[in-house]
């Protein structure tokens, strides 16, 4: 049978899917995915929104209303503070983002220039950098997290820059695996041949090639960015009071009050999870969708 | 075999020495000292000067950077740490204690994650695109969002609401009373052990559907094995190896990580101390803290490729 292919199917292909009708295609291929990316939508809109959503000020002490459970006037009650909890988990949204962007890009940017300058140059240079990123493989996490926090202090700021640094290492060893074979590609020869700089072939020829890479490491370290600003927020070394942070709210009267106050303690942990959890599942499915070769079968 | 261990239990001493040169630089950088941090913070900014400079002289801060680093390589190369500028105290002392309790921490969680991780992962793999699969998926991308801290809040608070009972908050040692030791501990091991489950379940489960597409696995099919022999004989073993290095690796990051998870549970271990000798800007014991928990990561990694040739005989060293 000669393979003749419909009409409408043809037309159907050839026209650029819209918006909705890729929305509908992911959410049909991988739904996991497009669970993360709804919640993952939900949270920008309340942190850029969180004016309007929240009823009250976050900062804002309700003296009549101290430790109040959750009621109409108070959807998830109040903290020792007579602070609105619902409006401070809104808020803690953009501390969150913020964050999690922020320490993931400059992670992902530095990890990936240091991976492709690493796997370019090669020979010495390669060898001591990978050394490098060794020893600072050889902290947890948080442990370096916490040294960096130690020389420059604490504030948002700061704690951005604390979460970036060990996402260097991280990513610029899995974006140099890459590089290592965009390396040896014609075109880059030709660069050179050409006679540009090392520059201009590392940053024009050799970083967009790495691209998939560094966007599945950059997708896979926002929700473990936000995770790890709610723990140095926790233990008093992350976000500093009085910022809506959700890290920041269990810590403290949270605790003390747990068994009288439980809402203080339940709601900004769920707010963690559920913005984490969405994070990792759109992640997930985009190193699903970019990378082959993980893919989860 | 005996050289490529040799060799590689001397490749460690470079990367801890680059190690312990670059925590005695970056801690050096932090503005303030631990004469300060014990003087000014105390409320009491009119300290005379003398009085300090006397402090940092008894302490060795007063000499050159040059010499300050001489006397600690030193030390090291003796495997002395020294005094804690903060206590005073012997620092393998002061460290002993803490080292106990963070480890039988650490054991328990990977204990409790390995039992969690291997059957969920394998349940996972064979009824793959089931519900099955996607509530064990679910189940560990849930453990990988909730923070253990706050799993732990929830324990605490549950144990107290319903059982009205609250874990034993001083530290026993196990060999003086199993049970009070246990009480304590089990539960920052649950809450950790879940979270760390969750990498290891699906590293588990996407080796174990690589290894169940191999040919000895159709081969032994179509012999008429079966099904649980074919896993219990010829799968798992093979699908293991990713998901050593993962446990391991897991447990090195537990023994110096669990940073928050101990203050949630007042738990004294190593994390603890951390955090304060960096707060107290106790450079001697923060030096150590960190030499041994990167001590202890390439030593594990060094463990798990040992493991690697004994799991798989195809991997011969040299």
């Amino acid at each position: 049978m000669a393979a003749t292919p419909g009409t409408l199917e043809d037309l159907r292909a050839a026209r650029p899917p819209g918006l909705v009708a890729k929305a509908w295609r992911m959410s049909r291929e991988r739904p996991l995915g497009a669970i993360g990316l709804v919640i993952i939508v939900f949270m920008v809109i309340a942190a850029a929104a969180a004016g309007w959503i929240a009823p009250y000020d976050p900062l804002i002490n309700h003296y009549d209303a101290m430790l109040s459970p959750p009621t109409l006037k108070h959807l998830l009650g109040t903290d020792a503070f007579g602070r609105d909890v619902f409006s401070r988990v809104i808020y803690g949204s953009r501390t969150a983002l913020a964050v999690g962007l922020g320490a993931s890009l400059l992670g992902a940017i530095f990890g990936a220039v240091i991976g492709v300058a690493s796997a370019y140059f090669g020979g010495r240079f390669d060898l001591y950098m990978q050394r490098l990123m060794d020893m600072l493989l050889s902290f947890p996490l948080i442990v370096l997290a916490l040294v960096v926090i130690a020389i420059l202090g604490t504030g948002v700021q700061n704690v951005i820059l604390a979460i970036a640094v060990p996402m260097i290492p991280r990513c610029a060893r899995v974006v140099r695996s890459s590089a290592l074979a965009v390396r040896e590609m014609p075109y880059i020869d030709a660069a050179r041949a050409s006679g540009f700089s090392h520059n201009r072939i590392i940053l024009r020829h050799m970083l967009p090639n790495v691209m998939a890479p560094t966007l599945i490491m950059l997708t896979s370290f926002l929700g473990q960015a936000i995770l790890l600003e709610a723990s140095l927020s926790f233990i008093g070394l992350g976000v500093q009071e009085p910022v809506a942070a959700w890290g920041l709210m269990l810590r403290g009267a949270a605790v003390e009050f747990a068994e009288t106050a439980p809402w203080m303690a339940i709601f900004p942990g769920l707010a963690i999870s559920l913005a984490v959890f969405a994070f990792n599942l759109f992640g997930d499915s985009l190193r699903d969708a970019l990378d082959p070769r993980l893919r989860t079968r | 075999m005996t050289v490529y261990i040799v060799k590689r239990l001397l490749l460690m001493i470079p990367t801890l020495v680059g190690v312990a040169i670059l925590t005695f630089v970056l801690l050096r950088i932090v503005p303030g000292d631990v004469v300060e941090a014990r003087y000014l913070t105390q409320g009491n900014q009119f300290q005379s000067q003398e009085l300090m400079d006397l402090e940092r002289k008894k302490l060795g801060l007063d000499q050159p950077l040059w010499k300050q680093f001489t006397t600690y390589m030193a030390g090291l190369a003796r495997l002395d740490f020294g005094l804690s500028m903060w206590t005073g105290a012997p620092i393998t002392e002061e460290i002993k204690l803490r080292f106990v309790l963070s480890l039988q921490v650490a054991i328990m969680a990977s204990i409790i994650a390995t039992l969690l991780a291997i059957p969920l992962g394998i349940l996972a793999a064979v009824k793959q695109d089931t519900w099955i699969d996607y509530a064990v998926r679910v189940f560990s991308i849930a453990g990988l969002a909730m923070p253990s801290f706050w799993l732990g809040i929830l324990m605490i608070l549950c144990m107290l609401l319903v059982f009205h009972w609250v874990p034993p908050m001083v530290f026993t040692p196990f060999w003086v009373s199993p049970s009070e030791n246990l009480a304590q501990l089990i539960w920052p091991a649950l809450a950790v052990g879940y979270r760390y489950s969750a990498v290891s379940t699906r590293m588990m489960r996407s080796s174990m559907l690589e290894v169940l597409r191999e040919d000895y696995i159709r081969t032994a099919r179509a012999k008429g094995l079966w099904l649980k022999l074919i896993l219990a004989r010829h799968a798992v073993k093979n699908a293991m190896l990713p998901v050593i290095t993962v446990i391991g690796l897991e447990f090195a990051f537990l023994l110096g990580g669990l940073v928050v998870t101990e203050q949630v549970f007042n738990l004294n271990g190593l994390g603890l101390l951390f955090v304060e000798s960096i707060s107290h800007r106790d450079y001697t014991m923060t030096q150590a803290l960190v030499l041994l928990v990167a001590a202890a990561t390439v030593l594990v990694n060094f463990l798990v490729d040992i493991a690697y040739g004994w799991v798989d005989p195809r991997i011969h060293y040299r």
